[in-house]
């Protein structure tokens, strides 16, 4: 047995060696190509950023004038933002919700309302059209879409509820204890129609046999959706769990246009954008948000790379 | 930040521009003459003839709306009477502000538009800009003093040229207050009472707004000003004074009494829904730049009037206000250093800046010379009301650290708000803690 798996390693690791040696000049430089191509992109954009920035987290630096102007603080910056910070917690917290949010209400519903347009009812395009304007939108168009409903002087909720021209409004952008609900509610809606479109084409790939047997077999359409069609789709599922941990985590624009992320819809992202880009300049402190936000994107980074490699032997 | 630059506009101003341009091209060789380039001017500096000065200055402008055929209008004049050309970028407002430090790390243009106070020195400080003293020596007779104060930098040389201002007052619509009897306010006392009158009769007293982040700034401002006056302001906004004191207590104490008579919804709310409300008769009263009745429709611009912020502390009286200044400055390493001054020069001589008024109306001039006949009503009261004033602050965001405006004081301002002042020592508590990590104190 041992000798075997000795040979084949040996021919194997020859018939390795024979293929390297077939290759040509330009199968080489095509691959130095391919390889080095991308390999020196990861590196400039992503690694060297990511580095810098955790090094300038670290540092005092106006980006004013040569890195000589670099003031080293040691972990000032991360002791500050954790203490005397006062938007830092809220963002933290709102990040939370956010994932919160699209995890249990936008990520479902985008489930279902994919599942309903499964099942072939009538004028099902139409409705998937409706339900998929939201992706099509800037979120650029969704903040200003939000001021037209939410604002408290012109708003549609305002105006119908309350009297703004008496000074009477419905107040759900600057109230701090609401906005981030009405926020969440516009967030959801964008989520759960780009789920819905990802969602529904798992479903249409799905073998229909399954369901079939299923329902030879005499299981209800939940049981049948539970047990059978959920499994299935598990590749499908787990694309959903990631791109809801990241939308949530780069949760930006709609706070951003809606009142640049202040007064209660702080999030980490704009905390960093706020702190680096702008004449405040704060460039290491921005960094060191910037890191926190790294941090807390690795635990779902780490917990999918692990298990995407635990499957390689399986398949 | 105060972005909020004026946004009038004058519809009707642009069809007479040809004939105005011929007249003024009279008036700008009086301008050049106070500025010595007149032939014999120049002459006496070397026979600089028309050839040699036949280059391009490159200038950035955040221009907007009005602004932007203004400065065309200026700039052709300055053409016309050196022959440099001069090469305008129109950059958009807000991120011109917000890219600048990258911007003047880059390769700037020779001469760009910017504000003057803290916000020019900062830069100034940081190398980005060059002294202009020479331009200063003719322009000086010129100037109000206080501007002159406001152009110069933190080591003593002048750094920037005004073009224009507007201050900060309380503004409100002449036929309401005719139709129920209201009466300027003169003290803190009548100002209340004011206030309680106008809510009984089912009017939002006091039009206040902080969507946009820096609008409470300037109640911070007057109202520190008026009760710890000028001297202590600066001082606190230049990192000097703890926040966590009873001056500035008092000053939080103070404003939270007018929360009663301040609109609902008061976070949500932008400065043009403020200004929509004034116009509507909504609102009795509003805090905030001259550049509102730009928000407005021209009929009920009109209708406008102002008072000075009342006196809260009798020692100061109304000896200060806001009045923020806009102008030029010349970058760091300009390509073409002698037109730049020269260019700066003129924007800052009386016939530049009447001819950019005349398109831009709405603010006021900087020069002393500037011809105020042509002022609305509104405007000549504004001008006098700052040539009055002893003291011109510039406003929270240009009177202090960009970064302490911007990540603490724009938050702080919220939450106090959004609180309604119940917390006020933790408040400035916080404010102090931030103050001092920022300003390293």
């Amino acid at each position: 047995m041992a000798g075997d798996i000795a040979t084949s390693a040996r021919v194997d690791g020859a018939r390795r060696r024979k293929r390297a040696v077939r290759l040509s000049t330009g199968d080489r430089i095509a691959m130095t190509v391919m390889v080095g191509v991308p390999v020196l992109l990861t590196g400039a954009l992503i690694w060297f950023p990511t580095i810098s920035s955790i090094g300038l987290s670290f540092t005092n630096w106006d980006g004013i004038g040569g890195l000589h102007t670099i003031q080293w603080t040691g972990t000032t910056n991360y002791r500050q933002i954790a203490t005397i910070y006062p938007p830092f917690w809220p963002a933290f917290r709102h990040n939370l919700f956010w994932l919160g949010a699209l995890a249990f209400v936008g990520t479902p519903l985008g489930m279902f309302l994919a599942y309903q347009l499964d099942k072939q009812i009538r004028g099902s395009r139409f409705y998937q059209s409706i339900f998929y304007i939201p992706v099509v939108i800037a979120p650029a168009i969704i903040g200003l879409i939000s001021e037209l409903i939410l604002s408290p002087q012109q708003g549609l909720i305002s105006s119908l509820f309350a009297d703004p021209r008496h000074g009477h409004v419905i107040d759900w952008l600057g109230d701090p204890s609401r906005s981030l609900w009405a926020v969440l509610v516009l967030a959801c809606w964008r989520h759960a129609s780009y789920v819905m479109i990802i969602y529904l084409a798992g479903l249409k790939a799905l073998d229909p046999t399954l369901r079939e047997a299923a329902a030879i077999d005499g299981a209800s359409g939940t049981r049948t959706y539970f047990r059978v069609v959920l499994p299935a789709l598990k590749p499908i599922n787990i694309v959903l769990v990631v791109i809801t941990v990241i939308e949530a985590l780069r949760a930006f624009d709609i706070v951003y246009i809606i009142n640049r992320g202040r007064n209660g819809l702080e999030l980490l992202s704009v905390l960093i954008t706020g702190n680096i880009i702008g004449e405040a300049s704060r460039i290491g402190y921005g960094s060191a948000i910037a890191v926190v936000l790294l941090t807390i994107s690795l635990v779902p980074i780490v917990i999918f790379v692990w298990n995407s490699f635990q499957e390689v032997p399986e398949s | 930040m105060s972005e909020a630059g004026p946004t009038s506009a004058e519809p009707h101003g642009t069809g007479r521009a040809m004939t105005r341009g011929k007249l003024l091209a009279t008036g700008a060789t009086g301008a050049l003459a106070a500025y010595g380039l007149t032939a014999s001017g120049a002459a006496a500096r070397g026979m600089l003839s028309r050839a040699v000065l036949a280059d391009t200055v490159t200038l950035a402008s955040y221009e907007e709306n009005a602004g932007i055929p203004a400065l065309a209008a200026d700039t052709k004049l300055f053409t016309k009477a050196t022959g440099i050309d001069v090469k305008t970028h129109t950059f958009a407002h807000g991120p011109f502000q917000e890219q600048i430090n990258s911007y003047l790390q880059g390769h700037p243009d020779d001469v760009f538009t910017w504000f003057a106070g803290y916000r020019m020195q900062f830069f100034a400080a940081k190398g980005l800009a060059t002294p202009i003293d020479d331009v200063w020596k003719i322009l000086t007779p010129q100037m109000p003093p206080a501007f002159k104060a406001a152009s110069t930098g933190l080591d003593g040389h002048q750094y920037f040229v005004p073009n224009k201002n507007y201050p900060w007052a309380v503004y409100y619509r002449k036929s309401l207050w005719k139709e129920k009897g209201y009466t300027a306010p003169r003290t803190w006392a009548q100002f209340v009472a004011l206030a309680k009158k106008m809510q009984n009769d089912g009017l939002t007293p006091i039009a206040f707004t902080d969507k946009d982040g820096w609008p409470p700034m300037g109640w911070f401002d007057i109202i520190n000003m008026r009760i710890n006056g000028y001297d202590y302001h600066v001082r606190l906004m230049a990192g000097k004074q703890s926040w966590d004191s009873p001056q500035v207590k008092a000053v939080f104490n103070k404003w939270r009494e007018l929360f009663p008579y301040y609109s609902e919804g008061t976070l949500g709310l932008t400065w043009q829904d403020g200004a929509a409300q004034l116009e509507n008769k909504q609102a009795g009263m509003f805090l905030l730049g001259g550049f509102l009745t730009g928000a407005m429709k021209p009929a009920n611009a009109k209708d406008v009037d102002f008072f000075p912020f009342p006196v809260v502390n009798p020692r100061w009286g109304q000896d200060s206000i806001d009045a923020p200044i806009d102008g030029y400055m010349i970058s760091k390493s300009p390509k073409n250093l002698a037109g730049a001054k020269k260019l700066v020069g003129f924007l800052g001589t009386a016939p530049a800046i009447d001819a950019y008024l005349k398109i831009n109306s709405g603010n006021l001039g900087s020069n002393r010379r500037t011809n105020t006949a042509k002022y609305s009503p509104l405007q000549k009261k504004e001008a006098k009301l700052i040539a009055a004033t002893k003291h011109i602050a510039q406003y929270m965001d240009r009177d202090t650290r960009p970064d302490f405006a911007s990540t603490v004081m724009i938050p702080s301002l919220q939450s106090f708000i959004s609180d309604q002042g119940s917390n006020i020592p933790k408040l400035v508590q916080s404010i102090e803690k931030q103050k001092k990590a920022i300003f390293g104190t």
